[in-house]
């Protein structure tokens, strides 16, 4: 709360809260708001959606921008931006369908007779993120100059052009999406020790993995959708978290939730006022601290 | 709890995987209170039989019936609150303690949104004390060696409560004192809840000293099974595992000790 408020202060045009005239009460309301608010939705979605991932694959450096899931979505908006622009809706709904079918590929590609290991899902991922990247350079080339430079910045991850129904949408995406993967928090816990503990131990492993696929396809979908890929919120957030509260699933996947918003509100306002007037994308400042971070913990592993 | 005839019976059942026939009209018994020992050389189908037992295998033919109901019949959660396995654990790259590795065992009694209860809590720290594992309890999983996380995973399968232990070499990599506790833990459980125990090994000896009943399987079949001493006699183990033996009596407790001639 502390930060949404901060976030929404700061910017490059001076606000101060109880003496606004009529064009600062609309860039607080009209502009900044949505932004803040839809960078807390977008952050709790790709946090909690990783700490869910990355319970089900047992692995701590699944993350939905370098599993290919990000690609997928970003994939998909492309299409709907670029064939079905009328539809305000087609763009999460083919969000969320190119993130499903990402998944899926990653997931069948990684896992062999053998189990799953570490570098396959993470060379898997990186395989279907750069073919992906090739399909949505090749579509860029329908798009004209002025689309185009508000699409590479929304494909870096940017936030700033956010709406009322496109936070509307997310919020509640994100409020169902965290309850889903909630309530396989516990199954999770037992899915991180391994998927035949877990069957031996009585959960349905197949039920829960649709459940957590399919919720974090559509948690990363409408993010993507309204903001483009903000890497490794899914990766940094729910590592901080496990160091701050441990491994149990039931705290986890609710603190990444708080602490993803936080995150990516905290970044979104760095991205607005380190160069104010000008802006950065989200993702850049996202992917300079989880970048090194992901390299930290993969020598670790 | 059934207290007298079968708990689970398993009926003709063949496995094969990609055409290749891995068991073959397998046919035993368990008793309420009986320790069974399977035993067998590498690739005989010891694993798959107890994982067919539980339903992660699929037979293709025949039938396994647990308390007169087919195993295939019951949900995942049925199953694993009426058996639970020992099997060899592999290394989890998340920060766990023991105690939350423990409650997984649990995971049956609860609901889907829950939290273990007092009564869970108390059940897993009993089962720690039980396998000499008190002093662990806050310890993380991926700190212990080898031997202390297989006894920590026997703890996790007696905290299910089952009626069933399904033990796959419970014993492989775990000092002598902690092999005859384990071996101990499992016949009192037996014995006190009347509940009963599959326990693959590859040391005859232990199975001489604590089963009532031995299966041999070669090649996906029951070579032999009954008692320890008519199935562990020199031919049936020159047959099944290809080595000579010497027979005797083991002199503290009478059972017959095997000795092998290198």
């Amino acid at each position: 709360m502390a930060a949404l408020v901060f976030a929404a202060a700061l910017g490059s045009e001076r606000l101060s809260f109880f003496d606004l005239n009529e064009q600062q009460r609309s860039i607080l309301f009209d502009i900044r708001l949505p932004r803040v608010l839809l960078g807390a939705c977008v952050g709790a979605s790709l946090a909690v959606a990783g700490a869910a991932l990355q319970s089900l694959l047992r692995n701590p450096l699944a993350e939905p921008y370098l599993l290919g899931v990000s690609n997928g979505a970003a994939l998909g908006t492309m299409l709907a931006f670029v064939f079905f622009t009328g539809f305000e809706f087609a763009r999460p709904v083919f969000a969320f369908a190119g993130a499903v079918i990402a998944t899926i590929t990653v997931y069948r590609m990684a896992k062999s007779r053998a189990g799953m290991n570490v570098e396959r899902l993470v060379l898997s991922g990186v395989i279907v993120t750069t073919f992906l990247s090739s399909i949505i350079v090749l579509l860029t080339s329908l798009l004209d100059a002025a689309k185009l430079r508000s699409f590479t910045f929304w494909l870096l991850g940017d936030l700033s052009q956010a709406t009322k129904s496109g936070f509307y949408l997310t919020l509640a995406v994100v409020v169902i999406g965290t309850i889903a993967l909630s309530s396989q928090a516990r199954a999770l816990n037992l899915m991180m020790i391994g998927e035949r503990d877990a069957f031996d131990f009585g959960v349905e492993v197949n039920r829960v993995r649709i459940v957590v696929f399919g919720a974090a396809a559509a948690l990363v979908g409408t993010a993507v959708a309204a903001s483009g890929s903000v890497g490794y919120v899914g990766l940094i957030v729910p590592h901080l978290v496990r160091l701050a509260v441990g491994s149990d699933n039931r705290l986890v996947v609710p603190f990444s939730a708080l602490a993803g918003a936080t995150f990516v509100v905290l970044a979104d306002t760095a991205a607005r006022t380190l160069i104010a007037p000008r802006e950065l994308p989200v993702g850049a400042i996202t992917a300079l601290i989880g970048a090194p971070l992901f390299i930290y913990l993969l020598r670790r592993n | 709890m059934v207290l007298t005839g079968k708990m689970l019976e398993v009926d003709k059942i063949s496995v094969s995987y990609d055409g290749r026939n891995i068991l073959c009209d397998v046919s035993f018994s368990l008793e309420p209170g009986k320790i069974v020992a399977l035993l067998g050389a590498n690739g005989a189908g010891k694993t798959t039989l107890i994982r067919a037992v539980n339903g992660a295998v699929e037979t293709k033919t025949g039938n396994v019936v647990l308390n007169g109901k087919p195993v295939a019949s019951l949900s995942r959660r049925e199953i694993a609150k009426k058996i639970a396995v020992v099997a060899q654990e592999n290394e989890t790259k998340f920060p766990l303690t023991v105690l939350e590795f423990v409650l997984a065992g649990r995971f049956v009694h609860g609901g889907a949104f829950g939290w273990e209860t007092d009564e869970d809590i108390r059940i897993a720290e009993s089962v720690l004390n039980e396998c000499d594992l008190t002093d662990f309890r806050d310890r993380l999983m991926n700190e212990l060696s080898g031997g202390e996380r297989q006894r920590v995973v026997l703890a996790r399968a007696l905290a299910v409560e089952s009626e069933i232990l399904l033990l796959d070499e419970p014993t492989a990599n775990i000092d002598l004192a902690h092999q005859a506790l384990m071996f101990r833990l499992v016949r009192a459980r037996c014995r006190e809840m009347n509940c009963s125990a599959i326990v693959i090994t590859h040391d005859l000896n232990l199975a001489a000293e604590f089963a009532e009943k031995i299966i041999l399987l070669k090649d996906g079949e029951v070579f032999a099974q009954g008692d320890p001493g008519k199935v562990l006699t020199r031919e049936n183990l020159q047959n099944v595992f290809a080595v000579d033996v010497l027979l005797d009596k083991n002199p503290a407790s009478g059972n017959v000790r095997v000795t092998t001639v290198f």
